[in-house]
């Protein structure tokens, strides 16, 4: 049983491509993340699972190829939160987070009390409840965020596909944040796809990791084994040193070489 | 998921009954004054009486003269209808065109909807004689046409290379693709100088021919357009979060805006036809609701429909009272009350461009 799978999955921008042929499982209530350096696929290769981007190969969400569903059937299969969502910055939380019914109203309707009653409940799941009629302008980086994750927790979807979902935050906030995302997946059996550029945290939150370079998979598995010194330097050109934290997690820490004396008179 | 309290419902941001009940109070007045005021002065008491007297079984005498009853029903009324249908489809249209366009400063008239209307109109007055048995009536067909032509340049010329498209590009590929057409027109025009007069009077806005021929003209596709707008409110809603992210949402977002854009053009060409070309009120009327009820088009469509007829009712009054005998054109009253307000909005909006 899996909860999405791709099958040879290439994806190209006018002729180029920057999808190719990956492929992966991820099973229900599993959390992959999506490392890579800049420009490695991460977010093309969510956008594909989201059904948003013609690619050749498969994707399937459980059984239901996505290339193949209508858009309403597979906005209740899959959430996507781009990396920069846009937020009206008049609209209330409320109203926003309400938006994520869309799939579940019909083409000229209007919300039902079910519809309003799911939202009241991902409102106070989140702790947005205080902020319901606050404009999505004046909310602050962590507050807009969990905003964001409120409007696709009511799509009420089995899979959730992050894009750097810390990307604008501070530490105290990216842990917030991907401690909520953690419990909601083991509270709702959801099912999680997140692209990453924290290496530490994506170790630290995910159950595997799959590393993307120039579209490729090049390697996947838990963070001990894709993490390794070599294979940043190889594909983030990084120095990095790799320590253990007392639980045995991996902390992944860049490293700088003291200057040499030529490197200091500018040579 | 299991709370302690129950979670309270949430309601959406919807229309109340008191904007609704304020603006047709408001539209109410509008077209009280737009029937009262005129060079003949008619009792107001007594237009009431003749006014309540058309209603079903009730019989009231009015008092009114048939002379001043042929004033009130042949000329004052019908113009009073007219420009709350023209106002109320431009103001309707532009908050349509903003939302799905997502641009504060879409309006008919900028976007080339309007020249393309005029152009197409002009065209159908040169070159199509009138009452051959045309199976439609010409005019309100070739200023769709001229209007779908107009808003389908902009768009497509608006589009920039990263296919995004700012405020800015968007209203300049407007003003060049509206200049474009005005010139043609222009041409048009000139070719055909006898029927130049009746057009150039078209172009600058008119009510003044305004009977009941007009209004049964434009009502059936003011009524559709607006109507077909009015059932979309909450889909500009979701069409704000972008294209993208509506689509992650199961909007088939093109489908959308093809819907959208083509009842707001086909109603933005019927009224452009009977009354020419009247600009800014699809800013005034959208931006105004949105700046005191928010951004929510389930509260800015609807009030836009009833605010829109009231605004040109009193812009028509203004028109025929400033320099009575003379008229104003209608155009130059709402330019001078839009423009100032267009820069407003371009202020409000300049960190979007």
């Amino acid at each position: 049983m899996t909860a999405v799978s791709l099958s040879g999955v290439s994806v190209a921008y006018d002729g180029l491509p920057v999808l190719r042929g990956v492929s992966t499982r991820v099973g229900p209530g599993d959390w992959l993340a999506l490392i890579g350096p800049n420009g490695a696929g991460k977010t093309t290769l969510l956008r594909a699972v989201a059904g948003l981007l013609p690619h050749r190969g498969r994707v399937a969400l459980g059984d239901v190829d996505v290339s193949a569903a209508p858009r309403r059937r597979l906005a209740r299969l899959v959430a996507y939160v781009p990396q920069r969502p846009t937020l009206p910055e008049a609209m209330t939380v409320a109203d926003y987070v309400l938006l994520g019914r869309t799939p579940y109203v019909p083409y000229l309707g209007t919300e039902t009390r079910r519809d309003r009653r799911i939202v009241a409940e991902v409102l106070d799941r989140l702790d947005l409840g205080p902020l319901r009629d606050r404009p999505l302008g004046s909310l602050s980086g962590g507050e807009a965020q969990r905003a964001v994750l409120g409007r696709a927790l009511a799509q009420r979807a089995p899979v959730l596909l992050l894009d750097e979902p810390t990307a604008a935050l501070d530490v105290g906030h990216q842990q917030q944040v991907l401690e909520l995302v953690d419990a909601l997946r083991t509270e709702g059996g959801l099912t999680v796809l997140s692209a990453m550029h924290d290496l530490t945290l994506a170790g630290q939150f995910a159950d595997r990791l799959l590393l993307l370079v120039g579209g490729r998979a090049v390697a996947e598995g838990p963070a001990a084994v894709v993490l390794t010194e070599g294979a940043i330097r190889e594909h983030y050109g990084a120095r990095v040193r790799i320590l253990q934290d007392a639980r045995g997690g991996v902390v992944v820490v860049p490293h700088r070489e003291p200057p040499t004396r030529a490197e200091e008179a500018g040579a | 998921m299991t709370h302690p309290r129950a979670a309270e419902e949430v309601r959406p941001s919807r229309l109340g009954p008191g904007p609704l009940l304020a603006a047709l109070a408001a539209l109410g007045g509008a077209a009280l004054a737009g029937i009262l005021v005129g060079p003949v002065a008619l009792r107001p008491g007594a237009v009431i009486a003749e006014l309540v007297d058309r209603l079903p079984i009730v019989d009231v005498r009015s008092g009114l003269s048939e002379r001043q009853a042929a004033i009130l029903w042949e000329l004052r009324v019908p113009r009073v209808v007219l420009a709350g249908l023209v106002g109320a489809m431009l103001a309707s249209a532009g908050a349509a065109y903003q939302g799905v366009f997502r641009n504060p400063l879409a309006d008919p008239y900028l976007l080339g909807v309007a020249a393309g209307a005029g152009l197409g109109a002009t065209v159908a007055v040169a070159y199509l004689p009138p009452g051959a048995g045309w199976p439609l009536d010409p005019l309100p067909v070739a200023a769709f046409l001229g209007a779908v032509v107009g808003v389908g340049a902009t768009y497509a010329l608006g589009r920039s290379r990263t296919r995004t498209r700012s405020t800015a590009t968007l209203i300049l590929a407007g003003v060049a693709v509206a200049s474009f057409l005005t010139a043609a027109q222009t041409y048009v025009q000139q070719r055909n100088a006898d029927t130049l007069r009746e057009v150039y009077a078209w172009i600058l806005g008119a009510l003044g021919t305004a009977g009941w021929r007009e209004v049964e003209l434009i009502l059936p596709y003011v009524g559709a357009s607006a109507l077909a707008l009015l059932l979309h409110r909450r889909l500009l809603d979701v069409m704000s979060l972008g294209d993208e992210e509506a689509e992650s949402l199961g909007l088939r977002a093109a489908r959308v805006r093809l819907v959208v854009v083509g009842a707001a053009t086909l109603g933005t060409a019927a009224a452009v036809a009977t009354s020419g070309l009247i600009g800014f009120v699809g800013i005034i009327v959208p931006h105004a609701v949105r700046l005191t009820l928010g951004p929510s088009y389930r509260r800015i469509l609807p009030l836009s429909v009833v605010l829109g007829a009231a605004f040109l009712i009193l812009a028509d009054l203004l028109a025929r009272t400033a320099q009575a005998p003379a008229e104003v054109p209608i155009g130059v009253i709402t330019a001078l009350c839009g423009a100032p307000f267009f820069l407003l909005v371009l202020r409000r909006t300049r960190r979007l461009a």
